[in-house]
């Protein structure tokens, strides 16, 4: 069944579908009407789950992670300094693998105060040890819910869906409903091999000395680096695991494919832009124009940005000239996160394309198709004039 | 770019509910098999009685571009005193349109040659037996008349739904009349 509804209402659809038993979240603009439909839903009785209120962002993970130890399927939901707030706690639950999914609603960080979008927020949690999924449309957000519930329990890794504040939490548009037998099929319920138990009590992420040691049971335990190792190492793993969920996906629900990165027009594409979020379908319209004037352009987005499928990247475009970069994130003092991500990929390869970098849309500084335009434009024909420093789309200075 | 996406500009005032006409509006139009539609309201200072808008694209295939409406064909108008307001009727298209909610003529509101339609929706709602002051069910029969974009009896079933707690029938009747008496300044 198809709906017309906001992007923060697919969100909730597909964490009910999902069959969440415990959500604890604040609210904060622009992810509030998504923890306001989840509240509704529990308690009309639509949804059976517990939803803890809390009184801060560090809290509702804190919720989260004491009832996912204790083998909950769990979910939050939060935005720019909410997710920042909440930042120790981040860490503790990728550190302590526990799958808890949490929606970041892209917004600019303050300050100053915003409340429009941008990525910043999500991409400065890059190197917490989570799973960061993109979405780019309703479609997206729903079916990427229910994904990430899967992915997180497979690999006990908490996972990011993150989707543009805004532009998708308030925007309406038209999406499809998976029947819940066909999530249920998919989904089976959570039943952790470990989990917190009264009748069979445990420490759990006790302070952990630098070198391994005998357990209590005479058992050699890890260190804190051999944690950490196997932490990387299952990242590295889940790159194999996203892609295998989406065919299960698929096979269940119908639908889903490119669960890495999202490719319009690529194939015979000598320039190809690369990007986060709703902003790749803007570019679609954009490349259809460049390719009217005979540039053969496409447009990549980025699905799964940690872990980086940085291989993927590397073979998928190799044979591209050059690969222009837009991003709504900026790493201070260096250049975009995903443009250094985006050239180190590339590294590997004999042949390496010309990679620019353009920032743009920062604190929900509208994004001009016109200026994605002349941008991209100016990138193929151009292109020994742009350096590696990043430019600046929209900047009225 | 994509030409066929119809681009619809709706200006009301905090309150009168021009959010939920056009959430109608793309309800109504996706059931008429329009595969693209996306409703954008431009949030920020949402207060009572201030001018708020939103957007609404219409297409026959799924719409990528998500950025704001720069040259509308459509702009409709629930409150006549907002054309007055700076920036209403800016980046029309010059065929485009403006449906406006006025207790006056097309021909009182005419700038530049621009089609005009006008329907006095405040009175019309008020004898389908509405309160004074709802407009945003009634203004979408003027739509449906001036645009020519969605049928009505989808429309009328849409706003029943939206409006199901809410005089349904009243609402629904509110754009009937309006669909009739919308003055389309001669055309």
């Amino acid at each position: 069944m198809h709906i017309i509804e906001s992007g923060n209402v697919a969100a909730a659809t597909g964490v009910k579908l999902a069959r969440t038993e415990v959500i604890a979240a604040y609210p904060i603009t622009p992810q509030t009407p998504l923890t306001e439909k989840l509240s509704e839903l529990v308690d009309s009785g639509k949804m059976k789950a517990e939803y803890i209120p809390v009184e801060s962002e560090h809290s509702a993970l804190a919720v989260c992670i004491a009832a996912s130890s204790a083998g909950s399927r769990t979910f939050t939901a939060t935005s720019a300094n909410g997710l920042l707030y909440m930042s120790e706690q981040i860490h503790w639950a990728a550190g302590a693998r526990l799958p808890i999914v949490m929606c970041v609603v892209n917004r600019g960080i303050g300050a100053p105060w915003t409340v429009w979008n941008d990525h910043q927020d999500s991409i400065s949690q890059r190197d917490t040890g989570w799973i960061q999924l993109y979405a780019c449309d309703h479609q997206q957000i729903i079916d990427t819910v229910i994904q990430a519930f899967h992915i997180a329990e497979t690999v006990r890794i908490p996972v990011m869906v993150c989707y543009d504040g805004y532009l998708l939490s308030h925007t309406y548009m038209p999406f499809e409903i998976p029947e819940q037998n066909a999530v249920d099929a998919f989904l089976p319920k959570f039943t952790p091999s470990y989990f917190l138990d009264p009748k069979n009590p445990a420490n759990l992420n006790t302070v952990t000395l630098p070198d391994i040691r005998l357990d209590v049971r005479g058992n050699m335990a890890p260190g804190y680096m051999e944690i950490r190792h196997n932490l990387h190492s299952d990242m590295r793993r889940t790159i194999s695991v996203v892609e295998e969920v989406d065919q299960k996906y698929q096979q269940a629900i119908g639908r889903g494919g490119n669960p890495l990165i999202e490719k319009y027009q690529c194939d015979d594409a000598d320039f190809i832009a690369v990007c986060l979020g709703s902003l790749s379908y803007q570019l679609r319209d954009v490349v259809d124009t460049l390719r009217r004037e005979g540039l053969k352009t496409g447009v990549a987005g980025i699905r799964l940005y940690r872990p980086f499928p940085d291989k993927t990247i590397a073979s998928e475009f190799a044979n591209a000239k050059g690969l222009i970069v837009f991003e709504k994130a900026l790493s201070y003092g260096n250049q975009g996160a995903l443009y250094a991500d985006i050239k180190s990929a590339l590294y590997r390869n004999d042949n390496r394309p010309f990679v620019h970098n353009y920032i743009l849309g920062l604190g929900g500084r509208e994004i001009k198709t016109l200026d994605l335009i002349n941008a991209f434009r100016t990138s193929c024909t151009d292109f020994r004039k742009i350096g590696d420093d990043p430019q600046w789309i929209g900047l009225k200075l | 770019m994509s030409d066929d996406v119809v681009k619809i500009r709706w200006h009301g005032r905090g309150g009168q509910g021009a959010i939920t006409a056009a959430k109608i509006v793309a309800n109504a139009a996706f059931e008429c098999g329009y595969n693209g539609v996306v409703m954008t309201p431009t949030f920020g200072t949402e207060r009572r009685g201030a001018p708020v808008l939103t957007s609404l694209k219409i297409s026959r295939n799924k719409i990528y571009d998500l950025s704001p409406i720069t040259e509308p064909d459509m702009i409709v108008v629930l409150d006549h005193l907002l054309l007055e307001e700076p920036g209403v009727t800016n980046g029309l298209k010059s065929d485009g349109m403006i449906i406006v909610n006025s207790p006056r003529t097309p021909a009182d509101h005419a700038v530049n040659g621009i089609k005009i339609a006008t329907a006095d929706v405040t009175s019309i709602a008020v004898e389908a037996g509405l309160k004074q002051g709802i407009v945003n069910s009634g203004i979408i029969g003027a739509f449906a008349r001036a645009s020519g974009l969605i049928e009505l009896d989808i429309l009328l079933r849409k706003i029943k739904e939206e409006f199901r707690d809410k005089k349904p029938s009243e609402n629904a009747e509110a754009a009937r009349l309006t669909f009739s008496k919308t003055d389309m300044g001669g055309r």
